[in-house]
């Protein structure tokens, strides 16, 4: 077995844009979750609009900061859609809706009548829509090597996303400390011990909640953006599985901290592909074939999860004192 | 600068207003000289039973009032009608002059009606400092914009940290500021949730049982607080079991049976009231309905619970 490619395969995807992408919608969910309260099962609607709204708009021309803005816009009106029935009921009615409207974008993306705008079950090819970014990075193309990983310079998965990618995940963290320390992340920490309690001090709590929904979801878009640039916009890579993984990854990393998210997201990545390329090295494939290996990889990342959860319930970075106070 | 303020007021504006009540007469739904919350035919009904069904009360400015009845009078339900956590089946009700019908909660208070909860409300996860803060009104930082941008905010911030230090000095939880509310005492809960509320000077407090669960070392100067509250402008309405607090600190007694108003005058006299008598006996017989002569008592057992409070926290 060769652990050197091994590890050169664990750190490639820890810093990949995958890592990125869930980093950044695992950044939004927390603003959700860890700051508020609120209950989203849906990230990755917010992800696959996100994703959509980029790329339909270049494929329509558009230029690359106005698809940027368009994908953000389609989180804000997706979130203020959901929201706005919503958040003044109960906390489930939250989890219901949008767990339900992330699988509606979905079935409309992939419907046979949308083939024309969206492509259908096939989606969108990253070729259609690539190009805007990738013609705005200042670097000349070609394949350079850092360290032990080797990529193109621009052109998908490559250098240049990386760049703007971990660009956007500090810029993400920085926004979100900021809030923290603010009177208006006071509040969202208010509403998620107590609403009725904030609403006793004289504070709109579903304005608040609003604000919260919108600003989560467009981490969430965005992080789609930046997994569509590495691949393409496939509408079933963006299903339940996603909002699954990104509630694993803030749980894991610790909610209600700054940095929680982006650490989650690169362990996951890490030890997914770490444990699959361990059971492929040390596994005979007579006993288990690579396609078993897929799915038993986050089996066995479940599994430690699980284990993580139980013996540090406050995620890596959280704080235990916190969690062990009883709201 | 923590010394109970002995009741005798110097507020010219509760001197008046005392004086004034001396007029009202002792029947129930009576008119006061100068009311500021004014409900009318509010009514709630829980599966057919009228919870709260009050035909007219008028709650007096400038003093304390205390709100007294059994069990499930309704009295807590009055309380989230009035302040726009519960909608009525029927009636209107006014505060400082304005319709606060169909007005959500958050709006109630901001227009200066603020109110505690039976079931204390301490936001948990986060400092007692923190806790405070949140109290304040109009704070520039709580816009999502203007969060970001730390100078638009950062002097009234600093005002708003003084005054909670104050006010945390004065409930003495001053030491506890950075700790989780979560780790705080039930009594210690009490007086924060009461604090906060103060934090936004507000016309008139609403205290539902603040002295439930709270060390009987700290009733005392828990006292001094409420009237020194009203000496200093605010109105006070709460809802007590305990006669000996209602006794001494209340200007007006207002009772309450199976939703409606029974009675109401000033304590010593609505506490011998056979109504009162009946309608508490009715409901539980072992309740005591004050007597002066224990509160002194009390107060002397109050300063060795005291040091014995003050020991416990540190061996903690
Ligand atoms: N949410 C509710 N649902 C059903 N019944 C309620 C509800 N809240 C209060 N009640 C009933 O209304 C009556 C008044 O309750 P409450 O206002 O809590 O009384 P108090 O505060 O005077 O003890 C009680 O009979 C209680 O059972
Ligand atoms: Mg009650």
């Amino acid at each position: 077995m060769d652990f050197a490619s091994l590890l050169t395969d664990v750190l490639r995807e820890a810093t990949g844009p995958t890592a990125i992408a869930y980093a950044l919608a695992a950044i939004g969910l927390n603003i959700h979750f860890g700051l508020t309260g609120l209950i989203n099962m849906g990230q990755a609607g917010f992800m696959l609009l996100g994703a959509y709204g980029f790329a339909i708009s270049t494929i329509a021309g558009l230029p690359l900061v106005v698809a940027f803005l368009i994908a953000i816009g389609c989180a804000v009106v997706f979130a203020l859609i959901l929201g706005l029935p919503t958040l003044k009921l109960r906390g489930d009615y939250l989890a219901i809706v949008t767990i339900a409207a992330a699988e509606i974008i979905r079935f409309i993306g992939r419907s046979v009548g949308l083939n024309d705008l969206t492509g259908g079950s096939q989606g969108l090819l990253g070729n259609q829509f690539k190009y805007s970014f990738e013609g705005a990075s200042p670097f000349a193309d070609g394949l350079v090597a850092i360290g032990p990983i080797s990529l193109q310079m621009n052109a998908s998965n490559s250098w240049w996303l990386r760049i703007v990618g971990w660009g956007l995940v500090a810029l993400a963290c920085l926004i979100v400390f900021l809030l923290l320390r603010s009177p208006w992340g006071r509040v969202l920490k208010g509403i998620r011990e107590d609403e009725d309690a904030v609403r006793a001090l004289g504070k709109n709590v579903y304005t608040f909640k609003l604000q919260s929904l919108v600003l989560g979801g467009v981490f969430g878009a965005v992080g789609g953006i930046v997994i569509s640039l590495a691949s393409s916009v496939q509408p079933d890579s963006l299903g339940r599985p996603v909002t699954f993984n990104t509630w694993t990854i803030l749980l894991l990393g610790g909610a209600a901290t700054v940095f929680g998210p982006v650490l989650g997201s690169i362990l996951f990545w890490a030890a997914l592909v770490l444990v699959r390329g361990l059971m492929r090295g040390l596994i005979p494939p007579d006993v288990l074939s690579s396609t078993e290996i897929e799915p038993l990889g986050f089996v066995l990342v479940g599994i430690t999860l699980v284990l993580l959860i139980v013996f540090r319930p406050q995620g890596i970075l959280g704080d235990k004192k916190e969690l062990a106070i009883n709201g | 600068m923590a010394e109970p303020i002995v009741t005798d007021a110097v507020n010219p504006d509760v001197v008046a207003a005392r004086d004034a009540l001396r007029g009202v007469a002792h029947t129930p739904g009576v008119a006061k000289p100068t009311p500021l919350l004014v409900a009318d035919g509010v009514r709630r009904t829980f599966g057919g039973v009228n919870a709260v069904d009050v035909e007219h009360l008028e709650v007096q400015s400038n003093v304390i009032t205390a709100l007294i009845g059994p069990n499930g009078a309704g009295k807590t339900t009055f309380f989230n009608l009035m302040t726009g956590f519960d909608r009525p089946d029927a009636g209107s009700w006014t505060f400082d002059g304005k319709s606060l019908a169909g007005v959500p909660a958050s709006r109630v208070s901001k227009s200066g009606m603020v109110r505690t909860f039976q079931l204390t409300k301490a936001l948990s996860r986060m400092t007692v400092l923190e806790n405070m803060r949140l109290g304040a009104r109009d704070q520039v930082g709580e816009g999502m914009g203007a969060a970001l941008l730390r100078p638009l905010w950062r002097k009234q911030e600093k005002e708003v940290t003084e005054k909670a230090r104050d006010l945390l000095a004065r409930f003495k939880l001053d030491t506890k500021e950075s700790d989780f509310a979560g780790s705080l005492s039930g009594g210690q809960r009490k007086l924060l949730e009461m604090a906060r509320a103060l934090m936004s000077d507000p016309t008139l407090v609403m205290l539902d049982e603040p002295m439930a669960g709270v060390n009987p070392a700290l009733t005392q100067s828990l006292l001094g607080h409420i009237t020194a509250l009203r000496d200093s402008g605010t109105s006070v309405l709460f809802v007590e079991h305990d006669m000996h607090m209602v006794r001494h600190i209340s200007d007006w007694v207002v009772v309450m049976a199976e939703g409606k108003v029974v009675a109401e005058g000033p304590p010593k006299e609505v506490m011998d009231d056979q109504a009162v008598i009946d309608a508490y006996l009715g409901s539980h017989h072992d309740t005591d309905l004050g007597d002066d002569s224990l509160l002194e008592e009390e107060s002397v057992i109050s300063a060795e619970a005291m040091a014995e409070l003050e020991a416990e926290e540190e061996a903690k």
